[in-house]
């Protein structure tokens, strides 16, 4: 089933000098969902409109199965996408919006008899539930339902490939979940390779097959979710995937790392001896023990409940970890911790090194991830 | 209630200036000289209807004129990059600067018989046109005057609709003609139709253009209104009841287009 779709080949492109996206490759497969993930102005976008054709890449080539495509405009292309903000057509109705794909001249086929334009409409409605709004103006409907128009109007057109631009950026968290699921079942169903854009990196690894992680226009790595948290490839992506605590350490031999002075075990293999590198340890898998036990031993300086568990930042050295625990701790008190060698990932000095994992400034980085959840507004249910 | 304090100047201003004077007219138009009430005005109207239907003729003909020019140059115009936007918007606007009777005389010059239009095809050895004192003097005349307020509202809306939706559109598989037929000309529509009111109706009553490059040749409602109040033929009776008759005219004309273009208009959010 793995069989190459689409593949972007030393893509390059610059505005005005600026390097947008520099030396892309990547290759998607068909009935894959692949998602672009970074922070604002990695590249992603960009790279999602060389794909949608609203883009040609300064140098480089684009191929759809096997063809070149860097001349076929957008609407030659069996591609359709779903814009960051909708792009409904604000003139036309919910009927009338998502039929716009099938009145236009198709570039597979002729003209659709007015009979199956009705019937494949309808259909397209009644999979994101919204039978019985074919008259409503778009501007009436809430963000949710201007969400499913966008997506009803993109896949009536049976594309080979949807492209997803942060669809889900505009809407609140609880809806936000629940359309993930729905794209997730939609995706599979249909068997239409989805590549999806976002920023947030949960909704990547819920959602994906594979996840390109960008930065600053360069693909940083590629994976499945569970690869690119277990094993990132350097402290940009260990950073932005989850939580990590990234340390400095030096290699002594295969599967022995030192920090902060002492040995620990790991898994890790293949460096040079003596080799310096950044050691990753999310927080989960480090265990608390008694002060004389651990390997390591630091001051509790910070406690936050987090439901599930508490986050606790510990002073090791002067460098701060944070640690994830269901153990009742108090500040100030000491703490020896341990650590297990499936829970340590060594990875190579990058340009990244030293400017990701140390949790000094802790608390600002969490309200950061944290204040979606506060713009949560029931839906308006009696609208229809 | 303080609010509503404010918009006593404007109401009394309106009173004076525009209610008042309609009230004038309304009555000598029913009225005789001697102030008694009648409707021979508009019975004796049937002999003015060759002016009224050579008024709305050429009107019409204006209008459409104005938007076969007007709608591309207010789409190019749309599509150009920021700059050239403002300077071509300003160029547009730079004869409305100058006063419009100079502007028709200008005309005037150029399509007279021994004008500048006709020593060009004299220069050329090309026959001479008969221009001036004729209709298409006229049509031409207020083509001219009346094009910016064609092309600027034309140009307003188009350059309002989202370039995502641009996108959008050929994504979904609309060509360039198809992207221009399903969406700018649909989103357009509600800057046609406030472009089809702001020249028709002063095409209507327009009579400086008609007199000057119609020589006296087309006599439209403008002249015969003005002929009643100024001219030989002194009878501002009949003068309003013409003006009367033409303002209803053109108030159901705007009734009908407003009705007309309600649905589109709340589409692009005017």
């Amino acid at each position: 089933m793995t069989k190459e779709l689409i593949r972007l080949s030393d893509c390059k492109v610059a505005f005005d000098g600026d390097v947008v996206l520099d030396n892309i490759n990547l290759y998607i497969n068909d009935k894959e969902f692949l998602t672009l993930l970074g922070p604002s102005g990695c590249g992603k976008t960009t790279t999602l409109r060389i794909i949608g054709g609203f883009l040609k890449p300064d140098s480089g080539d684009v191929f759809f199965d096997g063809a070149r495509i860097n001349d076929v405009p957008p609407h030659k292309r069996l591609v359709n996408t779903i814009f960051q903000k909708y792009a409904l057509f604000t003139h036309l109705n919910v009927f009338e919006n998502v039929a716009f794909g099938l009145r236009v001249a198709r570039p597979d086929d002729k003209k659709i008899d007015k009979h199956e334009i009705s019937h494949r409409v309808i259909e397209m409605l009644e999979v994101v539930s919204l039978k019985g709004f074919e008259k409503r103006d778009v501007s009436s409907l809430s963000g949710g339902q201007q969400q499913r128009v966008a997506i009803a109007r993109a896949l009536v057109n049976k594309p080979k490939v949807l492209l997803l631009d942060e669809p889900l950026g505009a809407l609140d968290m609880r809806l936000r979940k629940d359309m993930q699921n729905e794209l997730k079942q939609i995706q599979q169903s249909t068997g239409i390779t989805f590549v999806y854009v976002t920023h947030d990196q949960e909704e990547a690894l819920a959602m994906s097959d594979t996840v390109v992680v960008m930065e600053g226009g360069v693909i940083q790595q590629i994976g499945t979710p569970e690869d690119i948290y277990n094993e990132p490839k350097n402290a940009f992506v260990a950073d932005f995937i989850g939580e990590s605590n990234i340390v400095d350490g030096i290699m002594r031999s295969d599967g022995v790392v030192e920090i902060f002075g002492r040995k620990f075990k790991c898994l890790d293999s293949g460096f040079e001896p003596m080799e310096p590198v950044d050691v990753v340890i999310r927080p989960e898998d480090i265990d608390i023990v008694s002060p004389g036990k651990g390997k390591l031993t630091g001051t509790i300086t910070g406690i936050t409940f987090r439901g599930v568990m508490y986050d606790i930042i510990v002073d090791f050295h002067g460098f701060k970890w944070l640690i994830q625990t269901t153990d009742l701790c108090q500040v100030g008190t000491e703490i020896g911790i341990q650590i297990d060698p499936d829970g340590i990932h060594i990875m190579k000095k990058s340009r990244f090194s030293g400017m990701y994992g140390d949790y000094s400034s802790y608390s600002a980085e969490y309200d950061d991830i944290g204040d979606a959840e506060h713009e949560y507004e029931p839906e308006d249910e009696d609208e229809a | 209630m303080k609010p509503k304090f404010f918009a006593v100047p404007y109401v009394v201003w309106m009173a004076i200036f525009v209610i008042a004077p309609v009230l004038i007219v309304v009555f000598y138009a029913f009225t005789t000289a001697d102030g008694g009430f009648t409707l021979t005005h508009f019975t004796e109207m049937s002999r003015f209807l060759p002016v009224f239907t050579r008024s709305f003729r050429l009107a019409f003909i204006s209008t459409i004129i104005s938007i076969a020019i007007g709608y591309p140059v207010a789409y190019i115009l749309s599509r150009e990059g920021q700059r050239v936007q403002r300077l071509m918007i300003m160029l547009i606007m730079l004869p409305m600067w100058m006063n419009f009777l100079l502007r028709t005389y200008a005309w005037m010059s150029i399509l007279e018989n021994t004008g500048l239009l006709n020593r060009f095809l004299a220069f050329l050895g090309l026959p001479q046109l008969q221009i001036i004192n004729t209709p298409t003097a006229v049509v031409i005349g207020m083509v001219y005057n009346f094009l910016p307020f064609m092309i600027l509202p034309i140009y307003s809306v188009i350059v309002k609709i989202d370039k995502s939706l641009y996108e959008a559109a050929s994504d979904l598989g609309a060509n360039t003609l198809g992207v221009f037929r399903k969406l700018v000309i649909p989103m357009s529509l509600p800057g046609v139709l406030s472009g089809i009111m702001m020249v028709f109706v002063p095409a209507v009553s327009t009579f400086v253009i008609s007199q000057l490059l119609g020589g006296g040749m087309v006599m439209m409602l403008g002249d015969l209104i003005e002929m009643q109040f100024l001219g030989s033929t002194y009878n501002p009776q009949l003068g309003s009841a013409v003006a009367l008759v033409m303002m209803v005219i053109v108030i159901l004309f705007m009734y009908v287009m407003n009705r007309f273009g309600e649905g589109e208009e709340k589409a692009v959010g005017l």
